[in-house]
């Protein structure tokens, strides 16, 4: 049979001491797992303290009313094994910096009876004093221990000091504390009467890093107190209000297909090997580009600025294409004009030109602006499906996904394919559901025989 | 109305709200304090700073006095003395005036917009702002994402006594042209002793009269014995145990304990009974606010049950301090800036400047023992103190009380001229958690009131060198 303590737990920032409402249980009751023991409340709230595990009450921590600082031990039970309270239980394992020249790990005996008992105060505090915490410490309760306070949060290892007791800090340090978010009372005072001192609590924080020294206060699980705010300003600002109209103003309808582009690839590697070196390599972005293009020929319609204040719809014959482009500041879209009197190395020149200058803040008001519709691609990160949102005032935005081998069913047999996900957003307020779908089918058709965007 | 609109918006421009606003300057919140008298509430304006001015000006005239009797050991001789109370009070006012418009200084500074006149709360969020009288300008209403209350208290008025007619205040006590020629003081508290010294020094007939069976009941027997010698020695009249009825007429009818009725002549009276959170007539009973018997309720952090709304200083009831209310203050302007502060001094010294002058930090032996902790406690008298013989105040002691395991300084009284001076290091070694070790082997300055400071150290250690 071993012995089960439960203690106060930390109901919450500033919190430090937590009357007890109720008992649900006396000593010599014999509890289940996950029964109710005792209604505790701060001046916020009464909340219920379960048992983690089953066992029989042996003792209180005090009459009803009574406030009990938080890690205060509050019920004791005897549960069957070993339960998570020795009292003579050997040191913990010595940690780096050594055991025996750091007393301020120490955590020291943990006086139980004196908890209980009002004699508690006229004792030393506990973890104070080395003197009075002779090769015992409190035990690795870490592991035993079940969760039990309702914000989940345990509070491990004896009580530092004797109930009721105030952790001892000079303001400095109280401060410093405060703004680490480290409470003091779970932070043993390695100063004379028990004081902490500075070097006290950086080998608290330096515990928590560890991980072990304070009994499961682990910095990967600290609180996080810090806040940082930035002004959205400049180019940020201009891409929050861009982003924020487009999605007030428009009424976005995506659709996405996937693509076969096998033969694209087959063709844009041939065409590399063939071509590389004098007109330099093209990716697929150029070549979706021809397929906007030709695409754009039988839906006029999807080159277009819709001005929803004057309810005028311009489509335009040229087909100037917008390039979204991720720059150090932010996203920027400059504008391949004319895209359809290019051929797929003249856009690629086009591109890595434009793409250089916005990158380099020197892209110009007219190599920024102007654009009938625009292509995003977030490249080797384009994942499976994306939600473009469109660049106002145009009416659609072409969306590249990543290109993966898929096994696809050609023929009635299964081989492996090169598929791509187009996810393309449009207007619906001027483009119909079915009139995008046919547009995206069309430059599907162009990319699935690529022949195409040459043959005419 | 015009519409102002802000971050902090403090109701009270006094110790409390006037470093809440210069702290949130500081800290780079837009505040306002809202004010309808001079800023300094309380403490610059009719507390703290004129009652001290009064008392120094009091003991010098005392000092004059006491040499024209021809009886001072030192052989110093003066003719006649005489002092001019207009004259007083033109220079205590001075000192005020100073100090206020400093104040207002100090917030313009920091960017922070004092609104003159008098605020009445809305709601949680909202305060309108009646102007002076006369002064021409309109009402405004100002919004802000926080409320911070700092009303501060007034003096407690007797019901079958109002004030009025002869029946004065400390407001105006401070201000009265001469010296009444018989003053009774009803309430021997610090106020009480304080006024009711100084206007005997000036040459009033006082009585004080007490319903308790001591002076200053707050303070325990042995910090008030060396003030009660002082009393008789001054020829104040103190009546123990007797309770005001009434007046009658320009006399005061009182009560002893025994129950025999009797009249007190008076030209004024003095009511010093305490002072009440400054809760009613400006709309905060619209917050329904949990309350704390008449203060407002609050936690670690000054706040209030409602959220956003703060307060700080008299309004949250004893102690009424105002460097109590200045560090709640500064730390409400603190938390509103994003930091994490709570309110957890380890003591708040008080001060009385009766004569001779008591101050207190921390714990006494009583209210150690109270709180159960095994105390041990010891004291150094002034008769043993060199300073204190040259400057003829051996009068008074330094005590200091120490847990018995480990000698933590819980606590530390005096009663002695000058001693308000020792409050700093007394609560600094609270503060920093000092031993009796730590303060016993600190050198202290030869010849210095402080030295009884070391030596009270020292005895409880056991080995006092001069005593």
């Amino acid at each position: 049979m071993g012995i089960h303590v439960i203690k106060m737990p930390d109901l919450g920032e500033g919190i430090a001491e937590v009357e007890v409402v109720a008992w649900h249980v006396q000593p010599g009751d014999t509890v289940k797992e996950d029964q109710v023991l005792a209604d505790v409340m701060t001046d916020k709230a009464t909340v219920e303290i379960p048992s983690p595990v089953a066992g029989t009450i042996t003792s209180l921590g005090g009459a009803i009313g009574k406030s009990l600082a938080v890690g205060a031990e509050l019920i004791r039970l005897q549960v069957a094994g070993s339960g998570n309270f020795s009292a003579d239980k050997a040191r913990r394992e010595p940690v780096a910096s050594g055991a025996a020249t750091a007393p301020a790990e120490e955590v020291g005996e943990p006086q139980l009876e004196a908890v209980a008992a009002h004699e508690a105060q006229a004792r030393a505090p506990a973890a104070a004093s080395p003197a009075t915490a002779p090769a015992k410490s409190a035990p690795p309760a870490k592991a035993a221990t079940a969760p039990m306070a309702p914000t989940g949060r345990t509070t491990p290892g004896a009580p530092l000091r004797a109930d009721g007791e105030k952790p001892l800090a000079p303001p400095a340090v109280r401060q410093r504390a405060w703004d680490l978010g480290v409470e003091l009372q779970f932070v043993p005072g390695s100063g004379p009467a028990g004081r902490i001192t500075h070097a006290d609590l950086d080998a608290h924080v330096a515990g928590r890093r560890g991980g072990a020294a304070n009994g499961g206060m682990d910095e990967r699980y600290a609180e996080q107190h810090g806040e940082h705010a930035t002004q959205i300003i400049g180019l940020r600002r201009k891409i929050a209000e861009k982003m924020q109209e487009a999605k007030r103003n428009i009424p976005h309808f995506t659709y996405v297909e996937e693509v076969d582009v096998t033969e694209l690839e087959a063709l844009r590697l041939q065409l590399n090997a063939r071509y590389g070196e004098e007109r330099g390599k093209l990716t697929l972005l150029p070549l979706l580009m021809r397929a906007v293009v030709l695409a754009l020929r039988s839906f006029p319609s999807m080159s277009a600025r819709y001005d929803d204040e004057a309810n005028t719809l311009t489509t335009f014959d040229a087909a100037h294409i917008g390039i979204a482009a991720q720059t150090e500041s932010g996203l920027m879209v400059p504008v391949v004009r004319h895209a359809e009197s290019r051929d797929p190395w003249s856009s690629a020149a086009e591109i890595a030109r434009l793409a250089e200058a916005a990158r380099s803040g020197k892209a110009t008001r007219d190599e920024l602006t102007g654009s009938t519709i625009t292509i995003t691609s977030l490249g080797a990160l384009g994942g499976i499906v994306t939600t473009p949102v469109i660049n106002r005032p145009e009416v659609a935005i072409v969306g590249v996904n990543r290109i993966v081998d898929r096994p696809v069913i050609r023929d009635g047999a299964m081989v492996a394919r090169k598929m791509m996900n187009l996810s393309s957003s449009f207007d619906h307020r001027v483009i119909d559901g079915m009139v995008a779908a046919q547009f995206v089918q069309a430059i599907r058709g162009y990319l699935e025989f690529p022949a195409t965007l040459f043959v005419e | 109305m015009e519409t102002i609109n802000t971050t902090l918006l403090i109701i009270g421009g006094g110790p409390a709200g006037y470093v809440a606003g210069i702290r949130a300057g500081q800290l780079g919140l837009a505040a306002i304090v809202v004010e309808g008298a001079q800023p300094g509430g309380t403490c610059l304006n009719i507390g703290c700073i004129p009652s001290k001015a009064l008392i120094h000006a009091a003991d010098e005239y005392a000092k004059t006095v006491h040499y024209a009797a021809q009886t001072s050991p030192l052989g110093i001789k003066v003719e006649a003395p005489s002092i001019d109370l207009e004259r007083t009070v033109a220079w205590k006012d001075g000192i005020v005036k100073r100090l206020t418009g400093g104040v207002g200084a100090l917030l313009k500074k920091q960017g922070v917009r004092v609104v003159r006149g008098w605020a009445r709360v809305l709601d949680g969020k909202t305060v309108e702002v009646q102007p002076q009288e006369g002064s021409g300008e309109e009402p405004v209403r100002i919004r802000c994402e926080h409320l911070l209350l700092a009303s501060g208290s007034h003096a407690v008025e007797l019901p079958f006594m109002p004030f009025g007619g002869p029946v004065i205040s400390s407001t105006e006590a401070l201000s009265l042209s001469s010296p009444p020629r018989r003053l009774v003081v009803v309430g021997a508290g610090y106020i009480g002793l304080e006024l009711g010294t100084a206007f005997r020094k000036l040459g009033s007939q006082v009585t004080v009269v007490e319903a308790a069976e001591r002076i200053l009941p707050a303070y325990d027997a042995d910090l008030v014995k060396p003030v009660a010698a002082s009393l008789e020695r001054l020829g104040v009249d103190v009546r123990l145990a007797t309770s005001v009825l009434g007046m009658e007429g320009d006399r005061v009818k009182v009560r002893d304990a025994s129950g025999v009725q009797a009249y007190l002549e008076a030209d004024r009276v003095l009511v010093a009974v305490g002072r009440t959170p400054a809760t009613t007539g400006w709309g905060l009973e619209h917050l329904m606010l949990d309350m704390h018997g008449r203060a407002v309720k609050i936690d670690e952090q000054c706040r209030t049950s409602m959220r956003n709304v703060w307060a700080i200083g008299d309004l949250t009831g004893e102690p009424m301090l105002a460097h109590r209310a200045m560090a709640q203050g500064e730390m409400v302007a603190e938390i509103i800036a994003g930091k994490r502060r709570w309110f957890q001094p380890a003591a708040i010294p008080a001060v009385c400047y009766t004569d001779p002058e008591i101050v207190v930090a921390g714990l006494s032996p009583a209210e150690a023992t109270a709180a159960g902790i095994d105390a041990i406690s010891a004291s150094f008298p002034f008769s043993a103190n060199g300073r204190a013989m040259t400057i003829e105040s051996t009068d008074g002691f330094v005590r200091v009380v120490a847990r018995k395991d480990n000698h933590l300084i819980l606590g530390w009284q005096a009663v002695g001229v000058g001693v308000a001076e020792l409050a700093a290091g007394f609560t600094q070694s609270i503060e920093l958690g000092a031993q009796l070790e730590d303060v016993a082997r600190t050198i202290h300055a030869h010849p210095t009131l402080g030295e009884a400071v070391q030596e009270a150290a020292l005895r409880a250690l056991g080995h006092a060198l001069h005593i």
